[in-house]
């Protein structure tokens, strides 16, 4: 739609910013559940590259916005832009085959297939499966490499994890949607989860990551979003939220604001 | 805490922590297997009469049959229990015994050419031929029954084997094909615009059936489990009522004549008749090999591994790229043209159709069949159908036959305490009951329930 693509001009020539095409670009999102409005009008960018932290309190919206995102879900208001163009309304299935991969809340592996089988349905949508994704995988997470053959319903929670994230990296996304990766994992696994995105992301994937855990996901990323009830509440550079005493205190427990 | 509730705290504890001998796996099982030996016993015994309630149950211990069936129960549950470690050792020798030569020839199958195809050619000349040497009875329950249910049970295979879909009303797809050959082929008492030869019906059955399956699934499909399940069962008992009731349509209960297989070219014609069973035989042994060559194919596709992915999990076979909607209606469409195809065979067989061929006990037993064989796994279902099926007609010279299918019945349920998984179980079935084993999930019929996941 040539309407959009003028409007993304006029908004950003406005605001005097550097007139690239953000990777994917939430407009104006408004997402209902029902009469419940989860998302009230919100506004996220990611470029290309980047690392970008959606950070807020239970139930604020994020992982709606994700699930927006990845075609889970319609939009009754508002767009999703991936390089530009509309691809709100487009089935999670068929945007896979776009370059978004999605690990959605909750790990969701595939409990009665092997390692090597949730491996393999990651690059469903190839004829077959790159053996070179596999050992990238496999690389990128040794402890998986020892447990091909085991059920994955028979992982423990941060294998789960792992083989999550795997599996959408063998559909070779362009952008990596993660939600919560650090779920009820113990502080050295999420480090360790952490390194590795941060390895991955190096090796070219852009990445919309969702936590928790404020203090390991934006030293991770590159700029940050605040959502509270349905609506960016900041966003800024990681770094800049990271010190932001209203973040320390409402995400890293340090003291009343 | 006072020391008193700190008293009856321990004294609940205790009293959940200790098993009574009644709450073992291996007492309950007596208990389940007596007590359906007591059952058929007592309805496989001699008939009450209503002015003496008593007098079947006084009859049936004093001649003894209550004891004999207790006794098989006692037997098999013994057998289960505590012959099973000199059982497996003896059966491990048995296998020894095979393996040797089976490895052999096996080794031959893999390098020799010639070896697999003496051993391909043999089988099927028994397939093809063997069958000549049966009597006339067998031939007839071969091909009227055996041949006819082994295509709808591999049909309902897809639906709740391989997508996890538990359909109810399977036969009620049979009855459409059925319903639509006599259609065609001019037999009902509404006239087609054109009358059809039998095998020209095979299509337009097969199209009417995806139609009617994807006109059932589109709108249900997001259900699952016992949803679909009810929603199907109601869908057979339309089918079936309206074959019923709708008499000037359908013939209802009085049925139809419907025209047999023929060919006519013109120059050459062929009709397969009652004389002889064997044409029939081969020609639905042609359907069967062609429909199972399809679905092994179908199963190890991209196909198959989108119904695995979406019978494990939905949200995670969605974000692979998997289109969940359009597989689920295609497992449906597919399963339900088989069942036609299967409808179309059996009134071209049979020559006589009306509403009483397709009573929803029919849906159950092709389920069961489904079941008892390895849900899911193609040899599996093939045995189960024609395992189960064959039995009925196997006991009618043992038993009173009224009483067939109890024993039917009263097999399944040890099937089901003692090999859940079916007789031929598929890899991932036997995968699944392991799993619940461990506490890591359901295994219910329509695929797990998310296993560890937080
Ligand atoms: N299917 C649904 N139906 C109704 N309301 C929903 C549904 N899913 C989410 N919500 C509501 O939408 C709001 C946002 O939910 P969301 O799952 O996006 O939160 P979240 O930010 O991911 O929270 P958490 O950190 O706890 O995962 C919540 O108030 C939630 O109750
Ligand atoms: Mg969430």
């Amino acid at each position: 739609m040539s309407g959009a693509a003028d409007l993304t001009k006029q908004t950003e020539d406005q605001t005097g910013e550097p007139t690239r095409t953000p990777m994917l670009e939430l407009r104006d999102l408004r997402v209902f559940y029902g009469a419940i409005e989860a998302l009230k009008g919100i506004n996220v960018k990611v470029y290309e590259g980047e690392v970008v932290a959606l950070l807020g309190a239970n139930g604020a919206g994020k992982s709606t916005t994700l699930r927006t995102a990845s075609g889970m879900l319609s939009p009754r208001d508002g767009q999703v832009l991936f390089h530009g163009e509309r691809v709100d309304g487009i089935k999670s299935h068929d945007l896979v085959r776009f370059g978004i991969g999605h690990v959605p809340e909750g790990r969701r592996v595939f409990p009665r297939m092997t390692v090597r089988e949730n491996l393999e349905m990651g690059a469903y949508r190839f004829k077959a499966p790159d053996p070179d994704d596999m050992d990238r995988v496999f690389t990128l997470f040794p402890r998986l490499g020892e447990r091909r053959t085991q059920l994955g319903g028979t992982l423990s929670g941060g294998e789960q994890q792992m083989l999550a994230i795997g599996r959408a990296l063998m559909g070779k996304p362009e952008l990596l949607l993660l939600d919560e990766p650090s779920m009820g994992l113990a502080p050295l696994i999420v480090r360790q989860i952490f390194d590795i995105l941060e390895e991955i992301n190096k090796q070219g994937t852009t990445v919309l990551l969702v936590e928790q855990n404020a203090s390991q996901a934006l030293q991770l990323a590159d700029r940050g979003y605040v959502l509270e009830t349905g609506s960016v509440a900041m966003e800024d550079e990681a770094s800049a939220l990271l010190a932001d005493p209203r973040v320390r205190a409402a995400y890293l427990g340090e003291g009343a604001a | 805490m006072s020391d008193a509730t700190k008293t009856t705290n321990l004294t609940v504890a205790q009293q959940l922590r200790e098993v009574h001998w009644y709450q073992k796996p291996r007492w309950r099982k007596l208990g389940a297997l007596l007590a359906l030996g007591l059952l058929m016993s007592m309805v496989t015994g001699v008939q009450g009469t209503h002015k003496d309630i008593f007098y079947a149950i006084r009859e049936n211990f004093s001649d003894g049959s209550v004891a004999v069936w207790l006794g098989i129960a006692l037997v098999v549950w013994a057998v289960r229990e505590f012959a099973s470690a000199p059982f497996t050792s003896s059966a491990r020798k048995v296998k020894g015994t095979l393996v040797t030569p089976l490895g052999a020839v096996g080794r031959l199958w893999s390098t020799e050419r010639w070896v697999r195809w003496t051993v391909i050619a043999g089988f099927a000349a028994i397939l093809v031929w063997g069958p000549m040497g049966l009597s006339r009875f067998w031939q007839t329950v071969l091909v009227d029954q055996i041949a006819i249910y082994l295509l709808v049970a591999v049909g309902l295979n897809v639906v709740i084997g391989w997508a996890g879909m538990l359909d109810l009303g399977f036969i009620a797809f049979f009855a459409i094909g059925a319903y639509s050959a006599a259609f065609w082929t001019g037999a009902l008492p509404v006239q087609p615009p054109v009358v059809l030869n039998n095998f020209l019906v095979i299509p337009l059955a097969v199209i009417t059936c995806l139609i009617a399956g994807v006109l059932l699934g589109a709108p249900t499909l997001r259900l699952r489990g016992d949803y679909l399940a009810i929603v199907t069962l109601g869908f057979h008992e339309i089918v079936y009522l309206a074959a019923k009731n709708l008499g000037d349509v359908t013939g209802g209960t009085s049925g139809v004549k419907v025209e047999r297989w023929h060919i006519d070219l013109g120059f050459w014609s062929y009709e397969w008749n009652v004389v002889d069973q064997m044409p029939f035989y081969w020609l639905l042994l042609a359907f069967i090999g062609i429909v199972v060559f399809l679905f092994i194919r179908l199963e190890h596709s991209k196909v198959g591994r989108a119904w695995t992915a979406i019978r494990e999990d939905e949200i995670a076979a969605a974000s692979t790229g998997v289109d969940t909607v359009r597989y689920k209606l295609m497992a449906f469409a597919i399963g339900a043209s088989t069942s036609g195809v299967a409808g179309v065979a059996y009134a071209s067989k049979v020559g006589y159709i009306n509403s009483e061929n397709f009573v929803i006990l029919l849906s159950i037993l092709v389920l069961s069949y489904v079941i008892f064989g390895g849900m899911g796994s193609i040899p599996g279902v093939l045995f189960g159908a024609a395992f189960l099926v064959w039995l009925p007609e196997f006991l009618r010279d043992f038993v009173d036959p009224k009483d067939r299918h109890m024993y039917l019945g009263a097999l399944l349920v040890v099937m089901m305490i003692y090999r859940p998984q079916g007789v031929i179980p598929s890899r991932r079935r036997q995968r699944e009951l392991q799993m619940a084993e461990a506490g890591t999930g359901g295994a219910d019929a329509t695929g797990p329930a998310p296993g560890r996941q937080s």
